[in-house]
């Protein structure tokens, strides 16, 4: 686990992101929630929707929260134009200020709800207006309290910002979920201390003004509030710094070949001489709108997922004719480029054990179908809901003695042991390669074919450098060799290589 | 105003809280200078009627005249300016400074008090001037209500108001700080109204005593008259308590025992 040492330094661009975001959120959470408690504090109807609504955003998984302002802010771009960005900061920043609003606002209306009701009145009897009460005697004796909230909220929004990464904004998150992708102990542990080391650091600075602010003392309040400050413009500076010229966006989504792909384009790109930037572990449904909205501006997508996601297709015309309609599609509806395929599949295929399909002479799924009553199918946890299984199923007349779900690792393990008879591998996994599997032919092109290809966003679909960077990957990548670079990252044992390490492999190998 | 038009006017003032009624129609003048002392139980509406005056509690019926204007008509933070407030919890703002505790009042209306003035309120209820960069919880009890006294003085009231100011001291400092009071009262020419259920301390610092019984004025006479027997059976009834205290005081030092 040296490599932690290595990693930590190189993270400064995503801390810097981290506490922008975090400070960011948190102030805005304090705007709304202070104003708030005030109204509160005189109202028990207004303190008693506001804490239950804030309470109810609490129950909300914060994952789900950051993933709901997606349709929300796409909703609302019927509103405020097709300009709102529906990825990235903003959401980011809403969805973690709903959620640090209520231990601040809670420790506001009960600091206000506890102070000395006899100091009250004498704030009224020396002859206070309303607004000298409050800036005089209520906010004095109250902030120690609402400092307290203010450290809660700190230090969850810290740890909630790191799922950031998964709406497109970097973040300490990003380290952590390609870490947990690729298995890369060293880089989600490098994630997690960045991230608690952070939150311990804005834990304590806060707990020194806290304090400050309890013992009235003018230099522990202030050295805080100086320290604090100066962190969050060290990250506002550091930030700025890096955005001089925009960088090219690489996305990845959440599995080892999107990785390993991302960083083979990144290394021609920098080979070309552009600056690039890598937005690792995106959720799969936020690439396509990312890229056509220029927050990201290159990924790597299949033909099959556009097709029924985005075309909202349950046809099959073949796989050519998919290929043009969506590349036709793409550039009239979004103005995103489709540069081409980049040579392999990543389909959905049935596979078996080489001797277990010997033994009941399957080849192709048709002769899958004549057995399938004795087998068990498995398949990931969406498998057997998919339009594919459908589409299959209903083709081949497919009935099986039973079907049963697995994560997509289990899988393969359960083919082993016998639990499963037949799969729903992906065609480019390296599993297929290693655990000598053989893959079912589809006579009938049932599955719909998954193609993989080069998405360029608008703002850089006609960028002559990036285009030539790129063409050479345009059918150069076959699926063996996609395999085998997606084992190096996947398997366990002393060969494992990181996605990097994965891409200067294919890259020598496809001859590039 | 004349100097024998009154400076505080009850005219039929009633507070009710719902069906209860704490204070029922109660009517009275306070002539300039005067030390009147409102006396009642638990419960008589004596506070509730002192609060009247600087508009903590608003009058249901009837008004309050001070100064010849009906304080509901007076904005009620300048009037409260006015009005010096002695409180019952003594009030101090815990994250104030002694010093910032007394000059809070004139601080309200952009007015500076000096260090001198400071010094000169402090004296005035027997504090050192070292006192003033002292935060109250460093103080006892009597010093604080000290303090708490030279906050209602700071700014030059005309009237005086005091929610049994000496409630929570003990007897000595009790004794010591009315006296004093007494003492400012006359130096500085004040108004002075204190609610009190001490009838003792009532007779002993007041020049005209009030006694209040659920919401009513059943009493309104001096300390001589009311040691004379007159004021009537609720107030008698209070003048009783302080008076068999003293008579069987005198009987234990002459007896040498406690008579039973």
């Amino acid at each position: 686990m040296g490599d932690i040492w290595e990693i930590l330094p190189g993270l400064g661009d995503k801390l810097a992101a981290h506490v922008v975001l975090s400070a960011s959120a948190i102030g805005l959470a304090m705007l709304i929630a202070l104003p708030m408690a005030v109204w509160a504090s005189r109202s028990p109807t207004v303190s008693r929707i506001a804490l239950g609504l804030a309470s109810l955003v609490q129950t909300i998984p914060a994952l789900a929260l950051l993933a709901l302002f997606f349709p929300l802010l796409l909703s609302l771009r019927s509103v405020f134009g097709e300009g709102l960005p529906t990825l990235g900061f903003l959401p980011a920043l809403m969805a973690l200020t709903l959620y640090a609003l209520l231990p601040i606002l809670r420790n506001a209306v009960t600091a206000q709800a506890n102070l000395d009701p006899g100091v009250l009145e004498a704030a009224d009897g020396v002859g206070m207006t309303k607004w000298q009460k409050l800036t005089l005697v209520e906010a004095p004796l109250a902030a120690p309290f609402i400092m307290a909230g203010i450290r809660t909220a700190s230090v969850w929004t810290i740890g909630a910002a790191t799922l950031a990464t998964t709406i497109g904004q970097p973040s300490l998150g990003d380290p952590i979920f390609a870490g947990l992708q690729t298995q890369n102990w060293a880089l989600v542990l490098a994630g997690c201390l960045a991230s608690a080391g952070l939150a311990l650091a804005a834990d304590n600075l806060l707990w020194v003004i806290e304090v400050g602010l309890a013992k009235r003392s003018r230099w522990m309040t202030f050295g805080g509030m100086a320290v604090v400050a100066l962190g969050i413009g060290a990250a506002l500076w550091a930030q700025g710094a890096g955005s001089d010229e925009r960088r090219i966006v690489i996305a990845s989504k959440q599995f080892s070949e999107q990785y390993i792909l991302a960083k083979l384009i990144g290394s021609r790109l920098e080979a070309a001489g552009y600056a690039v930037e890598y937005r690792d572990g995106l959720g799969s449904a936020v690439v396509h709108s990312a890229v056509a909205s220029s927050s990201i501006d290159i990924s790597v997508d299949y033909t099959g997922t556009i097709w029924t996601n985005y075309l909202n297709r349950d046809d099959n015309p073949g796989r050519e004719a998919m290929y043009e309609t969506i590349r036709e599609w793409e550039a009239r509806e979004n103005g995103v480029k489709v540069l081409g395929r980049l040579g392999f599949e990543n389909a959905y295929a049935f596979a078996m054990r080489q001797d277990r399909a010997a033994e009941l002479s399957v080849t192709s799924l048709t002769d899958l179908a004549a057995v399938a009553p004795q087998l068990t199918v498995g398949g990931d946890p969406e498998f057997f809901e998919r339009p594919e299984w459908i589409a299959v199923r209903d083709a081949y007349g497919l009935r099986f003695a039973g079907n049963r779900n697995f994560a997509p690792t289990f899988m393969y393990n359960a083919l082993q042991s016998g639990e499963a008879d037949v799969i729903s591998a992906y065609t480019s996994d390296g599993r297929i390669a290693a655990d000598k599997l053989v893959v079912l032919e589809d006579p009938e092109g049932a599955l719909p074919s998954y193609d993989a290809m080069l998405m360029l966003s608008p703002r850089i679909a006609d960028d002559a450098g990036v285009i030539a960077a790129l063409e050479p990957l345009i059918g150069a990548i076959s699926v063996e060799a996609m395999r085998e670079a997606n084992l190096a990252v996947d398997r366990e044992d002393e060969a494992k290589l990181t996605p990097r390490a994965a891409a200067a492999e294919l890259a020598d190998k496809v001859g590039l | 105003m004349t100097a024998t038009d009154p400076l505080l006017v009850f005219d039929a003032v009633t507070r009710a809280y719902g069906e209860v009624l704490a204070v029922a129609g109660v009517s009275c003048a306070i002539q300039s200078g005067s030390f009147v002392a409102l006396v009642g139980a638990s419960g008589s509406g004596k506070s509730t009627l002192l609060k009247m005056v600087n508009t903590l509690v608003e009058p249901t019926g009837g008004a309050v005249l001070f100064g010849g204007e009906d304080v509901s008509t007076l904005p009620p933070a300048r009037l409260r300016r006015r009005v010096g407030y002695v409180f019952q919890g003594i009030g101090l703002f815990p994250h104030m400074s002694v010093a910032e505790n007394i000059a809070i009042g004139p601080r309200l209306t952009g007015e500076k008090l000096g260090g001198e003035r400071i010094t000169e309120l402090l004296e005035l209820v027997e504090l050192e001037a070292g006192m003033a960069s002292r935060m109250p919880d460093e103080l006892s009890g009597g010093q604080r209500q000290r303090v708490g006294v030279a906050r209602a003085l700071a700014g030059g009231p005309e009237l005086l108001l005091m929610d049994e100011p000496f409630g929570a001291l003990d007897p000595l400092t009790r004794d010591a700080l009315g006296t004093k009071v007494r003492e400012l009262h006359e130096r500085l020419g004040l108004t002075t109204v204190m609610v009190t259920h001490d009838m003792a301390e009532a007779l002993l610092l007041a020049d005209r005593v009030l006694v209040m019984d659920t919401g009513k004025l059943v009493a309104d006479a001096t300390p001589r008259e009311l040691l004379a027997g007159e004021g009537g059976d609720i107030a008698q009834g209070l003048v009783a308590v302080p008076r068999q205290q003293a008579e069987r005081l005198a009987a234990l030092e002459s007896l040498g025992e406690t008579p039973r």
